[in-house]
């Protein structure tokens, strides 16, 4: 059992409890709000089938290698650790993928050591950017997202330089 | 040759100050395209459409029925109006990231319910309450292919990561023999609370920008 799992009764049973209290003929209303659910979810298949066939073919073709090995050099220079290098690029892309290099990475360092610290802080404080705006704005229909991802990304960038500093924190 | 090719750079660029996901996107795939051939394996592109779009049918099978089952709650929140109040006190957060649909009461409802589901990180239902807060947004959308600003303030706060208790990480990090599992969470916190400032001050410039 976990916070969540503990919060969700009250959370449902809240919701109920209050809508009988205003008369509010909940059934209906629930029956109503879940056929337009049910709609909306599948009219968010074509934009994950795009982010997913971009995603896995720059992943498995070995471009994301590339990409990684381009910026090592520049992370090099910085004092960036290049065994978070991986889990740095990856992690805006894929949530599986970014949970595989994760455990690769305590599997190697281990869960107590500043590259397992900071790994797991950056785990926590980042998201899938691409995954969650395909969704998100594909439900509504909206294919020009503007500055969403290019903002995405630099918050990104700084998880990754909080992750670091936090860990380092840590660490002493 | 070299003519469409500069052509096809130049409407790339041109893109990208439009929209950063399509141009990421068409990059991601050319990349792969040309990686897999550099890597002398051209058949990743039809294991991937073998293997892993099958993953796409997945993530929406799950997403139906979490998704139909809140936003079937949501309708009873509207009508009663449970939240009203909540949302009535954040109202000056509210009136500050999401200017356009401040007086929108149902999306305001929405988009509070998806950034608390975030926070306490009930993952799948956070989705199915960003979809319903997204769509609330679009009502009011002037132009329904472009994003407003309240649109990429949202999608920006909830790709920030807002998540309080990071238990799938906590648990992995207890399964791999950390001493202190959870002594993560604080610096965590830490990195995403700063993390979520500068993505807000960034979409805010670029906002003004645009």
């Amino acid at each position: 059992m976990n916070f969540s799992d503990l919060i969700m009764p009250f959370i449902v049973g809240g919701i109920l409890f209050y809508g009988i209290i205003k008369k509010v003929d909940i059934y209906s209303a629930f029956i109503e709000g879940a056929m337009d659910g049910a709609k909306s979810a599948f009219k968010v298949f074509p934009y994950i089938l795009a982010v997913i066939f971009a995603i896995n073919l720059f992943i498995h073709s070995g471009a994301e290698e590339f990409i990684v090995s381009l910026l090592r050099p520049v992370t090099d220079i910085l004092g960036f650790p290049p065994e978070l290098l991986s889990l740095a690029v990856i992690k805006p892309l894929s949530g599986g993928g970014s949970l595989g290099v994760f455990q690769s990475i305590l599997d190697s360092y281990g869960a107590d050591s500043f590259i397992g610290r900071s790994a797991s802080v950056l785990m926590g404080s980042s998201e899938t950017i691409f995954y969650t705006t395909a969704v998100y704005f594909g439900a509504v229909g909206i294919t020009n997202t503007r500055h969403t991802v290019k903002v995405g990304l630099m918050a990104h960038g700084a998880s990754i330089f909080a992750a670091l500093v936090v860990g380092r924190i840590m660490f002493m | 040759m070299s003519q469409y090719y500069v052509e096809a750079c130049y409407l790339l660029i041109m893109n990208c100050g439009v929209d950063f996901l399509r141009t990421l996107w068409i990059g991601l795939i050319f990349m792969g395209i040309l990686f897999s051939f550099a890597n002398g394996r051209p058949q990743v592109l039809t294991e991937v459409l073998l293997f892993d779009l099958q993953k796409a049918v997945d993530l929406i099978i799950s997403l139906v029925p979490v998704m139909a089952f809140w936003t079937g709650m949501m309708r009873i929140v509207e009508k009663s109006g449970i939240l009203n109040k909540l949302s009535e006190f954040l109202k000056p957060a509210v009136r500050f990231l999401f200017k356009e649909v401040q007086n929108d009461t149902n999306a305001v409802n929405a988009i509070v319910i998806t950034i608390a589901a975030n926070m306490l990180g009930i993952g799948n239902s956070a989705t199915a309450f960003g979809i319903k807060a997204m769509q609330e947004m679009q009502r009011s959308n002037n132009d329904k292919k472009t994003a407003n600003n309240a649109m990429c303030m949202f999608l920006i706060i909830n790709v920030s990561s807002i998540q309080l208790i990071p238990l799938s990480i906590i648990k992995l990090r207890a399964d791999s023999g950390a001493a202190v599992p959870g002594d993560i969470m604080l610096p965590t916190i830490a990195a995403t609370t700063f993390s979520t400032i500068v993505a807000v001050m960034l979409a805010k410039y670029y906002e003004r920008k645009m």
